[in-house]
């Protein structure tokens, strides 16, 4: 990765030697202006805002994760826009793609850090285990220490992927490494969440290029994910909603329902609860998203998706197995024979103590 | 505690314990009242047929002659909202779920636009009864605290429901976590308050039943 | 002098049952046994309301028996029950409650609130909160023999009367007869009519009967007051001289709370089954009448109509006798909105009628049955009890209608055949 901060070798040149004409970018400004609910002309204003634009520093951290969030943005069978904004940005640091390793890799970081220092965005995934500092460490360093030295000089901070913004799979009860999202830790800086596990590849570089073309983050909702993909719940989108409104459910996954595309409410779909962009942008270029596939959504963008009972429980079904069973049952049962104990001797001991109404004991 | 945590609390904890709570009441409360149990009588008995403990059970649910044109709203709005209520329960696909899962029986359920108008119908008549216990003075001479809890404890989980499904008001996992708390409350309070007619109803009827059946009165 | 709070509330626990329980557990304050009840209907005073009438002994049951109220009670978050509100609901226990039973047969929950008002007046009696017309009633019926203080000599006098008038001897204290005919004060001093139409119906079906010197009064002041130990008194008269004279059959005559204190809650009383059958008179009639043993001859040709008396017909399950009984000599007979199951009480059952302060409740509650004669407008009215002979009429004289009131029995003895004396 080039340390660059020549503005003669910007964005456009750096995608027309990709082999992307400017009419494809163009489409692209016009793709995002759309995503933000911004008028046509806006495209222009991002055009123009990414041709000038110096590619800024980009260090990316990866910490408690299973690199699929890297994986999401970078895999394409065919060249996809969303995977051209990395040149738009200087990716100065990320372990998966570098191709520098060990010391070098490092220095590299540090270097990036010292030169653009302050205005470099700092894109974490993985969560940040507090339980040990050993649980994690990369270079011997403990995450929790590489992250608050390196959000110091940072412009921002971008959570990707759940385990980043809160967490994620990593924190399941018992949370034994004790996970936590990067908002948790960095308070002086704007974090902004893009989660999803992973979260979907155009979110995640949607939010980079309004950073490019605004020089600031995109409206956050109260769990700090930008609103724009955040606001609306998959439910409120899902293709599969007027199944939902008519009660008609598929019971399990190969029944008629299911076949007919039915609703997958009663197989757990937790699309009511789960605010994403899914439904509507989908995956892989738009081709699909799991409940068009036949799964329910298992609301991965939420914060505690992981322990909400069950990925197979509908929402109205009991999240836990119940504990009322035979001890509830004859407990209650001792209760009321104790009560009817006390009752009975109660009522036994005024009969015993009955004495005989006379007629002079009509008056008081 | 956020919005996916209380409501995977209302559903696990808060599910276990409410229930909890309600088949200890439900079992305590009943062996309470009928652990009484009552002198056999001695008279000799008429024997007519139609006249028992069970008939009455049934046909205590009809208005007796004249009864319906002196209070219609009381017969009316009554059987609306204790229908409604009931179709609203156990004919709602997710709440039929919820008993499967609870149950490990299902049954068919109604298309959910007709749970919603139901609903709607069951809440209005919910606000009528209480409008009439407001205005008709026996009605109000007879209220206590116990009646407009209980009319709140059994209208909240309607209005949270139906708001929750119609995404009104606040974020929907929050109005489902508040609809599932809600009726955890009324579950918690039934055996302790006139909400437990639900159970001795039955009984109370059939003691009537029983003993008019005894001197051949049909009731 | 010895009745107390205490004692009182020692008799509530006492009769406090599974029954009562469940009613006050299943009340949900709809408000519709007030609607049924003619003493709120006719005076729109919501206390009248059925199941407040019972109030006290709701926060007994409470505080004594549930887990709960007890502990409610201990912390002092419910009071105890005093004897000054024993004595405020002496009104609504007694004046304005027949226990005619309109109430238990439309509670939705199923609640028998006339039997949990009969299961108070135990208590409000014990504890002195009774009125003073029953404890009256209840002593002279204890101590002379009947609630309006008639002695043997009395009755005898009056069988002696009817013998003349009628050419028929009046049995008393026959051994194995077959039915043992019992008579209410109403009866012996007001309609001595009836016990000539017994005699007459008797000698004409070809029975047996008798009348007995120490039990020949049926009313049952003592559980018009509600006291068992009292009712247990006098119905115990009954039985022994029912057992001593071997009878097979004891005739409860044409009055309502008379039968139900013998029919329904004798054996109870005494705390075995009767070795004989009790009915009342037009039970025996009807009896009679399917046996082909009544050939009545004529009938009444004004208009008709009749009056259930509530321990009769709704409390005690005799309907449809006095119908057959009516078709056979009522030409033109009309029932009246409400007849039968659902009547509505002349208002004066259950004691209410001795009790002196509650007159002007009484009439104003008579407004129901008043409009029930408006509608069906007869020129007289058939009854089968006494008392509510006199209530009625106590009221028809007040709303100055003209609409004489006759007994079923005698109507039917007129028309049998060798009718001698009184038409």
């Amino acid at each position: 990765m080039k340390n660059s901060t020549n503005l003669a070798t910007g964005v456009v040149a750096s995608l027309q030697a990709a082999g992307i004409s400017r009419r494809d970018f163009l489409g692209f400004c016009a793709t995002l202006a759309a995503a933000y609910s911004l008028p046509a002309t806006a495209a222009k204003t991002i055009a123009a805002a990414l041709e000038k634009a110096a590619r800024p520093s980009v260090i990316w951290m990866s910490f408690q994760e299973c690199t699929g969030c890297s994986e999401a943005l970078t895999r394409s069978h065919t060249p996809t826009i969303e995977s051209l904004i990395l040149e738009t940005i200087s990716l100065d640091y990320h372990h998966t793609l570098q191709a520098a390793s060990g010391e070098a890799a490092e220095k590299a970081r540090e270097q990036a850090m010292h030169d653009n220092y302050g205005k470099y965005l700092l894109v974490v995934d993985g969560s940040i285990p507090l339980g040990n500092a050993g649980f994690s460490t990369i270079a011997g360093v403990s995450n929790y220490d590489m992250l608050m030295e390196t959000a110091k000089g940072a412009a921002a901070v971008i959570a990707v992927g759940t385990c980043a913004t809160y967490g994620g799979l990593p924190a399941a009860q018992p949370n034994p490494t004790g996970a936590v999202g990067v908002n948790q830790l960095i308070k002086d800086k704007p974090v902004v969440n893009v989660p999803g596990c992973p979260p979907i590849p155009v979110v995640i570089t949607g939010v980079l290029a309004h950073f490019l073309t605004f020089g600031k983050l995109p409206e956050l909702d109260a769990l700090g994910r930008p609103k724009v993909f955040y606001g609306e719940s998959i439910h409120d989108r899902c293709y599969r909603r007027p199944f939902y409104d008519q009660g008609k459910f598929a019971k399990t996954f190969d029944d008629a329902g299911a076949r007919d595309g039915w609703c997958l409410f009663e197989l757990g779909c937790k699309g009511p609860v789960t605010n994403n962009a899914c439904a509507t942008t989908k995956w892989n270029g738009g081709v699909s998203f799991p409940i068009q596939s036949g799964h329910g959504c298992i609301g991965c963008s939420e914060p505690n998706f992981w322990d909400a009972g069950g990925f197979y429980k509908a929402l109205s079904a009991p999240a836990q197995p119940l504990k009322v069973g035979a001890g509830v049952t004859a407990a209650a049962a001792a209760v009321g024979v104790a009560v009817t104990f006390l009752n009975r001797g109660k009522k036994s001991a005024a009969k015993a103590a009955h004495e005989t109404t006379s007629l002079d004991d009509l008056e008081k | 505690m956020d919005q996916l945590q209380l409501l995977t609390w209302a559903r696990g904890n808060g599910l276990n314990l409410a229930l909890t709570i309600f088949v200890l009441g439900v079992i305590w409360r009943l062996i309470e009242i009928y652990g009484l149990g009552r002198k056999p009588d001695l008279s000799a008995p008429r024997d007519v047929p139609g006249a028992s403990g069970w008939h009455t059970i049934f046909r205590r649910s009809v208005p007796p002659p004249g009864m319906f044109k002196t209070s219609p709203v009381s017969y009316l709005g009554g059987y609306v909202f204790h229908v409604g209520l009931a179709v609203v329960v156990f004919l709602f696909a997710p709440h039929i779920e919820l008993i499967k899962n609870l149950l490990g029986v299902a049954w068919p359920g109604l298309p959910s636009q007709m749970v919603d108008f139901i609903t709607v119908v069951t809440m209005a008549a919910l606000v009528v009864v209480l409008i009439d216990r407001i205005t008709k003075p026996v009605k109000r001479f007879l209220s206590t605290f116990g009646d407009w809890f209980t009319w709140a404890l059994t209208f909240l989980p309607l209005l949270t429901g139906w708001l929750a499904v119609h995404h009104l008001l606040l974020p929907y996992t929050l109005m489902l976590a508040l609809h599932i708390l809600s009726v955890e409350l009324l579950l918690i309070c039934l055996p302790f308050t006139k909400l437990f007619h639900a159970f001795t109803a039955f009984g109370s009827r059939w003691y009537n039943g029983t003993v008019n059946g005894h001197k051949g009165v049909p009731v | 002098m010895s009745a107390s709070l205490d004692k009182g509330v020692r008799v509530l626990k006492e009769i406090i049952d599974a029954p009562i329980a469940s009613y006050f557990s299943s009340c949900v304050h709809c408000g519709l046994c007030a609607e049924a009840c003619l003493f709120y209907t006719e005076t729109g005073d919501p206390k009248y309301t059925p199941i407040h009438k019972l109030e006290p002994l709701r926060r007994i049951y409470d505080q004594e028996y549930t887990l709960l109220g007890r502990l409610a009670k201990l912390v002092g978050l419910s009071k105890p029950v005093t004897d000054a509100e024993l004595a405020e609901w002496q009104e609504l226990v007694y004046n304005s409650c027949t226990l005619c039973g309109r109430c238990s047969v439309v509670c939705p929950v199923g609640n028998d609130i006339a039997y949990m008002v009969r299961k108070i007046r135990e208590g409000m009696s014990a504890s002195g909160n009774a009125p003073d017309g029953l404890k009256g009633a209840v002593t002279r019926t204890v101590n002379i023999g009947s609630p309006m203080g008639i002695k043997l000599p009395a009755v005898k006098a009056q069988m002696k009367h009817v013998e003349a008038d009628y050419g028929i001897a009046i049995p008393l204290d026959q051994e194995g007869a077959e039915y043992l005919v019992m008579l209410s004060s109403m009866e012996i001093i007001n309609f001595p009519e009836y016990l000539g139409a017994i005699a007459k119906i008797m000698r004409h079906a070809g029975k047996t009967w008798t009348l007995c010197s120490e039990a020949f009064e049926a009313t049952n002041a003592g559980m018009q007051i509600g006291n068992s130990d009292l009712a247990r008194v006098i119905v115990k008269r009954i039985v022994d001289g029912a057992e001593k004279l071997k009878v097979k059959t004891v005739i409860s005559p044409e009055c309502g709370h008379a039968y139900t204190a013998l029919r329904w809650e004798g054996a109870n009383l005494i705390g075995r089954p009767f070795g004989f059958k009790v009915q009342h008179i037009i039970e025996v009639l009807e009896e009679f009448r399917l046996a082909g043993l009544l050939k009545t001859e004529g009938m009444e040709t004004d208009r008709l109509t009749f009056h259930d008396p509530c321990q009769l017909a709704r409390r005690g399950g005799v309907i449809q006798p006095q119908r057959n009984l009516m078709a056979m000599i009522a030409k033109d007979f009309h029932e009246m909105p409400d007849a039968g199951f659902m009547n509505w009480c002349c208002g004066g059952g259950g004691g209410a009628s001795a009790i002196e302060e509650g007159e002007e409740l009484r009439l104003e509650a008579f407004k129901k049955k008043k409009s029930q004669l408006d509608a069906v407008k007869p020129k007289r009215l058939v009854t089968a009890c006494a008392n509510c002979r006199i209530v009625i009429e106590e009221g028809l004289e007040h709303y100055q209608m003209n609409v004489p009131v006759v007994g079923l029995t005698e109507t039917i003895a007129e028309h049998l055949p060798d009718s001698v004396g009184n038409e």
